[in-house]
């Protein structure tokens, strides 16, 4: 479930973690599984708690993929995009899915429903294409699943 | 009969990603129903992952196995009488007597499928933690040498031999030392990092826990990557099983050495899984590849000297200690001893994990386990060792998987990935790809890497697009050369090998009438 950013729960989390700057990628892990993304006001905090300055942090928070610094759609949907799933129609399969939810890659419909993302490899390569909705890992999708896991009705 | 039967169903990531827990739930709920006592057991995956979910039931000793299930078949299951073995269109006969399986060479993934992961008594039963037993007894050297005999060389993808990293780290001066395991499996088409820390996570610990013993270092830290969310559960799980019943911790055994393993977990970077960059990710800050030397081996984590291994290569120490180094090295051939997990995925019809001698040819392993192109036509081209690996086409399938076999053909084993494209794949947009990949997981830290790989994807553009198409080409090939030259590591080094190999066995999909 993700929450609403709070700078007390923030805190915890942080201390939960570990208020060590080389528990930095860790905290925004556990930021990002919490809130959906990097706010500036959880920035701030970081940094004050962690005692680095605010580019650092920014530095960071940039360098990696899962760290995004916009609200998450309520629904992430990932797609593979990497070769296996390609071999086996992701392209297609990424087209269709932004059809069907009217949403670009790397985008976030306007009801703020879904945000499609790419990524890289899910380990899933024998049951390819693979798409990744919250933690849930699925196989072999074409689209009549893909449509049935978002709950698309045609 | 009031005896409980015993159903397999594993919890790994391809098993669940085809509606593993729904098939084990469907189970259970009419098993209730029907009241029949039955006791489902979450094993790992046996790799067979095209016939996943693969569930197993246990009849006289034996198993039976039965895949790959949805949820639709099991009511069907329980009317063919699964549960004694009965005959259904999906059965496939005992799991020991299936083909893909019993061809293959099991050592590194012996347990995985055959146990509950996260069960010590099944681990020890399957002779788990005899190697830390003897490298407990017999210490430092007699690792060192049996690795040395093994042959064995690192998995996740640079093939630098084992026995002389550790004989590094046990060498160089540190009042602290680290064991940094590189759980990021970054390449694409790759998952036997995976497939291990889902069905046998002790392996790993152990394995790390020799390494820490023969180096002398009492921590370790997991880099897993932020997409293998069950992974991490397994292995959460697996430490702390191991801790309660001090194979982790303090005093391990009565041994008086202590070692303790954390996890951390990835950004979503494919450059973290270098090194370096991974050393740096564990520090906290952006994965910004270090220059080298210092070896990581001397100075690594925390500037403290510092084994880095792939998952693979420490899992497979146990047995290497515990059968010794020459009854591993007994497998592979020329440079390439013992045995390799291939993962065969794509457009293949029987994709999954063959741990087998290296030695056997691309072609043996597409056909013989593969079975071909799952959409059966012809197989055009195959990439082997990830994103950075080299595309090969039909004429150079017979090219026998050895690292330096491999590297004699531009090619490069790796992490043993196998990705199948048939014949609709279009090589240009592959070649595209591989420029477009480089530059969303660059660090930036050099420019060939940083900005010829943003020139790249605009270059294979224009040849596609037919606009100075000589020149262009031209200025492909001298692109490639620099970035081979002029870059810090492989991320840049190496994009450049799914370009060029593209290009050159492949010429017709860069031809204006093909597109
Ligand atoms: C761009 C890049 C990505 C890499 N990704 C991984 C990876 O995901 N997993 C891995 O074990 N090694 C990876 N490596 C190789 C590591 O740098 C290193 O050689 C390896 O972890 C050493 O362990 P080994 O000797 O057991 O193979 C990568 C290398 C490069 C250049
Ligand atoms: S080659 Fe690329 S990834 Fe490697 S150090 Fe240079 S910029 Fe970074
Ligand atoms: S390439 Fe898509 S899951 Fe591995």
């Amino acid at each position: 479930m993700i929450h609403k950013y709070h700078d007390k729960i923030a805190l915890d989390i942080i201390h939960q973690v570990g208020a060590k700057p080389e528990m930095l990628v860790q905290i925004l892990r556990a930021f990002v599984v919490k809130f959906s993304y990097i706010s500036e006001s959880a920035i701030r905090l970081i940094a004050k708690e962690l005692n680095l300055s605010r580019a650092e942090i920014h530095g960071t928070v940039s360098f990696y993929h899962d760290f995004r610094t916009t609200k998450a759609g309520e629904t992430v949907i990932k797609i593979c995009q990497a070769e296996a799933c390609q071999a086996m129609g992701s392209r297609q399969l990424t087209a269709h899915a932004e059809k069907v939810l009217d949403v670009k890659l790397h985008g976030t419909s306007e009801n703020n429903a879904y945000s499609l993302e790419p990524i890289y490899c899910l380990g899933n390569c024998a049951c390819s294409p693979a798409v990744m909705i919250g933690e849930k890992v699925y196989g072999k999708v074409d689209t009549k699943k893909f449509n049935q896991i978002v709950g698309f009705k045609e | 009969m009031n005896t409980s039967t015993k159903i397999f169903i594993p919890r790994d990531t391809a098993s669940i990603s085809m509606g593993g827990d729904e098939v084990a739930s469907k189970i259970e709920e009419i098993a209730q129903k029907e009241k029949k006592e039955v006791t489902i057991i979450r094993n790992g995956s046996w790799g067979m992952s095209w016939l996943e979910p693969l569930i197993e039931i246990e009849i006289e000793g034996h198993r039976v196995a039965y895949g790959p299930i949805s949820e639709t078949d099991v009511i069907d299951l329980f009317e063919a009488d699964f549960l004694n073995g009965g005959s259904h269109p999906l059965k496939l006969g005992n799991t020991n007597d299936i083909a893909y399986l019993k061809n293959q060479q099991r050592w590194t993934f012996r347990r995985c499928g055959l146990i509950n992961p996260v069960s010590i008594e099944d681990y020890i039963q399957n002779r788990g933690f005899s190697g830390l037993e003897i490298a407990l007894q017999k210490g430092s050297s007699h690792v060192i040498k049996e690795l040395e005999k093994s042959g064995l060389r690192g998995r996740g993808g640079a093939g630098f031999p084992t026995a002389i990293k550790w004989q590094t780290v046990t060498n160089a001066e540190g009042d602290q030392k680290y064991i940094a395991c590189n759980a990021d499996e970054g390449d694409s088409g790759t998952f036997s990092d995976r497939i291990l820390m889902e069905s046998d996570p002790l392996a790993l610990i152990e394995g790390m826990t020799i390494a820490g013993l023969t180096v002398g270092a009492n921590k370790g830290y997991i880099y897993l990557r932020s997409e293998y969310p069950i992974a991490h559960e397994i292995l959460a799980s697996a430490i702390k099983t191991a801790r309660e019943h001090n194979w982790l911790g303090k005093d391990i055994q009565a041994s008086g050495f202590d070692f303790e393993i954390d996890i951390h977990i990835g950004g979503g970077s494919y450059v973290c899984g270098e090194e370096t960059a991974m050393l740096e990710s564990l520090e906290g800050k952006a994965g910004m590849i270090r220059f080298k030397p210092p070896l990581p081996a001397l100075e690594g984590l925390f500037g403290k000297p510092t084994v880095v291994n792939n998952v693979v290569t420490l899992a497979s120490v146990p047995d290497i200690i515990d059968q010794g180094g020459s009854a591993y090295s007994a497998y592979g051939v020329n440079r390439s001893k013992g045995t390799l997990a291939f993962q065969l995925s794509g457009n293949v019809k029987q994709g999954g994990l063959v741990e087998i001698a290296f030695g056997i040819t691309l072609r043996d392993l597409i056909e013989k386990w593969g079975g071909g192109t799952a959409s059966g036509k012809p197989v055009y081209a195959v990439q082997v060792g990830g994103p950075l690996g080299a595309y090969f086409p039909d004429s150079l399938l017979d090219t026998p998987l050895d690292y330096e076999a491999f590297a004699a053909k531009d090619g490069m084993v790796g992490h043993g990935g196998v990705v199948v494209f048939d014949d609709t794949a279009d090589m240009a947009i592959q070649a595209r790809f591989a420029m477009e990949f480089c530059s969303i997981e660059s660090c930036g830290k050099c420019t060939p890497c940083r900005i010829g790989s943003i020139r790249g994807v605009e270059v294979i553009d224009r040849i596609i697009n037919n606009e100075h198409r000589e020149k262009n080409m031209d200025l492909l090939s001298d692109l490639c050369e620099t970035m081979i030259d002029g870059s810090l590591c492989a991320m840049g080094g190496m994009t450049p090998f799914p370009v060029k190999s593209a290009l050159q066995y492949f010429p017709e999909d860069f031809k204006p009438e093909n597109k």
